[in-house]
């Protein structure tokens, strides 16, 4: 049985992600337990984490800390695979932009910006902010959790906010709107994304299983 | 490739069965929620929207049931709206599995209820539906007024005034019905769309008259929505979700 935690620290809704995880794990025939918790000693017992988050960066960073699910997530990366998912993505950075600027956990070098204002289409009509809907993503790393779906495929976006990764961090997916922007990144036991895969409906449900037999390695 | 324009079907639900009415009044039945949720998302929906119009009851334990029944077999974002008076039956709905919520006569008689609701769950869940008609006469410049109750009452609030408030307010996307062309069959308020669309910086659901694919290409290009919602085109299967995006397509309107 595959014991899997959606690391929960009281911002929003969770139950999504969790409904897919089991879905998918219904699919294939596994044996699955998904937790909705926030209690250090399951996130430790845990085979597998998933770092979701939704909402404000300043009031999520501030449950993180207040949790220590920050040192929690430094200690975890060590011994089992992460799926981070679009706050979840934002939090492991530097800093953040938002809410007239926010440290962040800081596991991933780089900051995360807010789309420009004024940007506009190719038919010049201004681009709507959040970013909200189904954009194409480019893989730039061949990745297990890429498995399966192919090149430019779309997934679930909701944000205002994107990761700007510094030099070090490996960009394992990129999008466009209309500057291009890290869709995904990955590391050791790490894989983030800033769309929804549990949103994505068959691509995202792919990337979910995949991460479900991920061994943590490029 | 860039983001693709979103086909949402629409959901209006009384007592647990799908229903749409002209104008709210001969309701056709259209079946099981789940059912059709599940088919529309197997075409290729981008969204769904779920609107319980049950007026009897502030009973929402039906919708509660219905929501999460969906929200097993659905992967991709169900936004549902209703009777939404409370920070606790917002979060009852995320509880059930929705991804956003939409609030429409409790803005009205509480704005500050949309600050509080996007204070609490993020502005990336909260739609505001706004209900509008046309209030000008013919020859002076157009205005339209929010209404409430079904079209029925008059608010006195300046539909574009209204919207930029309620984004000011946190609202993430807005959800614009004109009561004018509602269940007519005979195409969205594409003037009322634009001015919407241009006026904030979110993006806009266009909704109310769809009765072909032609209004669904016009309410993008010539009424800037981001998204298109319709419910009986798909509902008595005049149309299937991927005749909609074939027609988009050969439209020059990128579609997923």
């Amino acid at each position: 049985m595959t014991h899997l935690a959606v690391i929960d620290y009281g911002m929003g809704n969770l139950h999504s992600v969790a409904k897919a995880l089991e879905h998918v794990g219904a699919r294939a025939g596994q044996t699955l337990r998904v937790d909705v918790s926030g209690d250090p000693a399951v996130l430790r017992s845990a085979d597998r984490l998933i770092f979701p988050g939704v909402g404000a960066i300043r009031d999520c960073m501030a449950e993180i800390r207040r949790l220590g699910i920050d040192a929690l997530l430094r200690e975890q990366l060590q011994q089992k695979p992460v799926l981070a998912i679009c706050v979840g993505m934002q939090a492991l950075m530097q800093r953040s932009e938002e809410n007239g600027g926010v440290d962040c956990i800081g596991l991933c070098e780089g900051n995360v910006r807010r789309f420009a204002f004024d940007a506009r289409d190719a038919e010049g009509n201004v681009l709507k902010v959040p970013h909200m809907g189904w954009s194409p993503v480019r893989q730039t790393l061949a990745h297990p959790l890429w498995q399966g779906i192919a090149d430019d495929e779309r997934f679930y976006f909701v944000h205002s906010y994107y990761v700007d990764p510094a030099a070090s961090v490996t960009v394992a997916g990129t999008s466009e709107y209309p500057q291009r922007f890290c869709a995904a990144l990955a590391a050791p036991n790490l894989f983030a994304v800033q769309f929804h895969p549990e949103k994505s409906q068959r691509n995202g449900l792919q990337l979910l299983q995949n991460f479900l037999s991920w061994n943590g390695q490029a | 490739m860039s983001l693709a324009k979103r086909i949402i079907p629409c959901l209006d639900c009384d007592n647990g069965r799908v229903v749409k009415g002209v104008k709210f009044v001969d309701i056709r039945d259209a079946g099981d929620p789940v059912e059709i949720a599940k088919r529309y998302c197997d075409q290729g929906a981008d969204e769904i929207t779920f609107l319980d119009i049950t007026a009897s009851s502030d009973d929402r334990s039906t919708t509660i049931q219905t929501v999460e029944a969906i929200a097993s077999e659905v992967f991709i974002p169900l936004t549902v709206g209703g009777g939404i008076r409370k920070l606790q039956d917002i979060r009852n709905m995320l509880n059930a599995g929705a991804d956003k919520v939409g609030i429409n006569t409790s803005a009205v008689i509480n704005p500050d209820f949309v600050r509080e609701a996007a204070e609490h769950f993020g502005s990336q869940c909260i739609v505001v539906a706004i209900d509008a008609k046309c209030v000008s006469q013919p020859g002076e410049t157009q205005r339209w007024e929010i209404f409430t109750h079904g079209g029925r009452k008059a608010t006195g609030l300046d539909a574009i005034e209204w919207a930029q408030r309620m984004v000011n307010y946190g609202a993430g996307e807005l959800l614009l019905t004109s009561m004018d062309r509602d269940g007519t069959k005979s195409g969205f308020d594409l003037e009322l769309n634009r001015a919407i669309s241009e006026a904030v910086s979110v993006p806009v659901i266009a909704s109310g008259g769809v009765g072909n694919l032609q209004h669904l290409v016009d309410g993008i290009k010539i009424g800037k929505a981001d998204a298109v919602l319709a419910a009986s085109i798909f509902h008595f299967g005049e149309y299937t979700i991927p005749q909609a995006k074939t027609y988009l397509r050969e439209h020059g309107i990128e579609v997923r």
